[in-house]
């Protein structure tokens, strides 16, 4: 009896694995061996010159060490976490005040559903047509110009995209803009999984609304804080459709909006394939390094208690 | 048992149907893989035999013609004798096909597929090869200084064909060898192009003449964009107006042996245009955007635009209700320098098939002064032909209706003796555009002079890393 049934198990893994073959086979493809050859590229001087062809010849670390000693890649590095800093504080405490709304039985918020489709319907539209919308009305001819020059409270136009903190300020609110909605539907799931007989247990005690999301809501929606805060840096620190489109691709004014997928795709125009690989196994390494210190922290933390 | 079975058929066509997209696809690198293997051999179907006889006799069957938009096709279509449209992208001479292959010239798009389409060409069949491609004065060298493009010599055609031809569009299509390697039907100098209105408030007469002597300079250009700004007009939309003006009268290329040099001339649009800039003569707006294209209205209040033929004709919303130039309220004169904008050059792509056919388009369309003389009456074009151009500026009844009635084509042919194209590099499109996104940076006083090069230089290795940038 014992032998029959662990080969019944033995045989339904091997569906498990079948199952599995496809996620496989286009990871390998698709992710493990353009990520083996860009490691690859990067040792390589390889790059079109109008319609010659230089390289590949192999110099080892040399695109590393153009990279940094440059030095730009750190100002491209500030510029996107600026923006992402920029958009991610404001969305997180808006999205934990709505979901702490949403999900409170108590306030009986009433279309509920309908504000929860549209705060998330920014998100649908493309970050390009986003972009190039945003672009139109902060030109300086543009309607928010001439309603605030209407206003009287400017009286030329202001120029948002010739001023660095202006740009940089649409950007971030574009992203916040776009992803509060996603955000706040993660938070509110992970507030609605927390157990109500602790909120019950509180108001019995006499605690106010107040203490309840500082005392019991926040500490026990931490897990989830976490994911939204690695998915969000990973995502921020990729950011680019929106300020490529908003900036012309240019980053200006003076490169102070150009973010390190912007500078990435710089490395296209000459097809430089060497030092575009090296840029991206530094953002690769980055990347990694930054997902691992904040796992690290929430895991470590959830041990002590 | 039959759980078992259903996850099975479950799990295999899951598998085959991936697998299916990924063998198809590599049958079909394969097929194109063998393709290139096999040469000129023709394809494996019956046709094989015809295409090798073909290559052995002259003419091949395929003309293959790359171009970025409609233009050169709808020339062909109307002016080429014997053309006949078989149906968007594909027509026939005779008893050969021709295929165009478009691709738009947006974000460099046409340019990636052109280079691919080269670099494949000496392994490509007979009739894959590309017969004709089109390119732009911004980067007509990048294909002209190569062994891609054929001299035009080689294609039988004397330099006695083509003296009808105005020297600039010789000079922009001859590589470092002095061999010309392209022939246009396009001339395409430029003019100041100034609203009759605002001339006759400031200035007090519309008249070219007149108007041309307040500009005839930049010192007095410069003293009449005060005379404008005095009365709340911006002389040009945007300083990038008048950068085609300085960049086509250079005397240095931007690339030296290598190393990257700015000519003096450049220099002086930056002092003028920062100048103007901060006496709020003119604006810093993108070219083609709407803030700059707000002075084709009434409200703008832009005295002038630089432009060619096809800008005053095409550009300057002439078919929209309530702009200026639906109304005529257009006028052109020389302006302060000549300069040209634009223009499309034909060249004959080494190893074609096609030699005596390309040879004919290029004849017909270039130096015939019949059909020439008919694209000017049918589409409005300033072709590239002097006698032609000269008969038609002496005659009064091309009045412009954009222009309120004058005639531009006398100013158009005196501007385009003098334009002299001699200082180009095959890196003229990317510098140009990274120096004039990085000097507007100087320009809204958001760098100063030295950190604004310093982008200009960034930009520049970034699109061509071999380039060095000279010693500071």
């Amino acid at each position: 009896m014992r032998g029959t049934g662990k080969s019944k198990v033995m045989r339904y893994r091997k569906w498990g694995y079948i199952f599995l073959l496809p996620f496989v086979l286009v990871y390998i493809g698709f992710s493990l061996i353009p990520l083996i050859t860009t490691v690859y590229n990067s040792f390589f001087e390889n790059y079109r010159s109008g319609l010659t062809q230089v390289g590949p010849n192999f110099i080892g670390l040399r695109n590393f060490k153009a990279i940094f000693s440059d030095g730009d890649i750190w100002i491209y590095a500030k510029n996107t976490l600026i923006m992402w800093v920029l958009g991610f504080v404001p969305q997180i405490l808006v999205s934990l005040l709505l979901g702490a709304w949403f999900s409170n039985p108590r306030l009986r918020l009433k279309g509920a559903g309908f504000f929860k489709t549209v705060i998330y319907l920014p998100n649908l539209i493309m970050a390009s047509a986003f972009a190039m919308l945003f672009f139109t009305l902060f030109s300086d001819g543009g309607p928010i110009n001439s309603l605030l020059m209407q206003l009287g409270i400017f009286k030329e136009p202001y120029q948002f995209l010739s001023n660095v903190w202006s740009t940089r300020g649409l950007v971030a609110f574009m992203n916040f803009i776009m992803w509060f909605g996603n955000t706040t539907i993660l938070l509110m799931a992970g507030m609605m999984g927390v157990d109500t007989s602790l909120f019950e247990a509180a108001e019995v005690d006499g605690a106010t609304s107040t203490q309840v999301f500082y005392r019991i809501t926040l500490p026990l929606l931490r897990p989830i804080l976490v994911y939204v805060l690695i998915t969000s840096l990973i995502g921020g620190l990729q950011m680019f459709d929106v300020p490529q489109v908003l900036t012309n691709g240019s980053g200006d004014p003076v490169r102070s909006s150009m973010t390190l997928i912007m500078f990435l795709n710089k490395q296209l125009f000459s097809k430089n394939y060497g030092l575009g690989g090296a840029l991206s196994v530094v953002l690769f390494v980055l990347t990694g390094i930054l997902s691992l210190v904040v796992y690290r922290i929430s895991n470590t933390k959830e041990k002590e208690r | 048992m039959k759980k078992k079975s259903v996850s099975a058929i479950l799990a295999a066509t899951m598998i085959v149907t991936m697998l299916a997209g990924c063998g198809s696809a590599k049958d079909g690198a394969q097929a194109t893989g063998s393709d290139a293997v096999k040469d000129d051999a023709g394809q494996e179907t019956g046709t094989s035999v015809e295409a090798e006889t073909e290559t052995e006799s002259e003419e091949g069957q395929v003309l293959n013609i790359y171009c970025w938009n409609e233009e050169f096709k709808s020339r062909i279509t109307d002016h080429y004798p014997g053309y006949e449209e078989v149906d968007g992208t594909t027509g026939a001479i005779g008893d050969i096909t021709v295929k165009w292959n478009i691709t738009p010239s947006k974000d460099n798009a046409y340019q990636n597929n052109l280079d691919e389409a080269l670099l494949k060409q000496a392994d490509a069949a007979a009739d894959e090869k590309i017969d004709i491609f089109l390119v732009e004065a911004d980067y007509a060298l990048k294909y002209v200084d190569t062994d891609y493009a054929m001299k035009i010599a080689d294609l039988g055609i004397t330099d006695a064909d083509l003296a009808n031809q105005y020297q600039y569009t010789k000079e922009i299509v001859t590589d470092s060898k002095g061999d010309l390697k392209g022939v246009s039907w396009q001339g395409c100098p430029g003019l100041l192009v100034y609203r009759r209105d605002i001339a006759k408030e400031v200035l007090g007469t519309d008249d070219p003449n007149e108007v041309q002597k307040a500009v005839a300079d930049w010192e007095t250009f410069q003293k009449t964009a005060g005379l404008m700004a005095d009365k709340g007009y911006h002389i040009t939309s945007s300083a990038v107006d008048t950068y085609r003006t300085f960049s086509n009268n250079v005397t240095s290329k931007w690339v030296e042996d290598g190393k990257l040099n700015i000519d003096d001339n450049i220099m002086n649009w930056v002092t003028l245009s920062k100048e103007m800039v901060d006496a709020g003569q003119t604006g810093t707006y993108e070219l083609w955007s709407d803030d700059w294209s707000k002075g084709f209205y009434p409200d703008g209040n832009v005295f002038c635009y630089f432009g060619p033929a096809w800008f005053v004709d095409f550009s300057m919303a002439a078919d929209t209700q309530g702009s200026i130039a639906s109304q005529g309220g257009w006028a052109a004169t020389e302006g302060p320098q000549s300069y040209f904008w634009g223009g499309t050059w034909i060249c004959a792509t080494a190893g074609t098939d096609n030699q005596s056919l390309v040879k004919d388009i290029m004849l017909k369309l270039t130096t015939d002064e019949e059909i020439m003389t008919d694209i000017v009456v049918a589409d409005n074009d300033f072709v590239n032909n002097v006698p032609a151009m000269e008969k038609m500026a002496a005659d009064a009844s091309k009045a412009s209706k954009v222009l309120g009635g004058q005639n531009p084509l006398p100013k158009y042919c005196a501007g385009v003796g003098n334009i002299v194209m001699n200082s180009s590099s095959i890196y003229d499109q990317g510098c140009n555009e990274e120096f004039q996104t990085a000097m507007n940076n100087y320009f809204d006083g958001n760098a100063t002079l030295e950190e604004a090069l310093e982008l200009f230089y960034k930009g520049v290795t970034e699109k061509y890393p071999e380039i060095s940038i000279p010693e500071q």
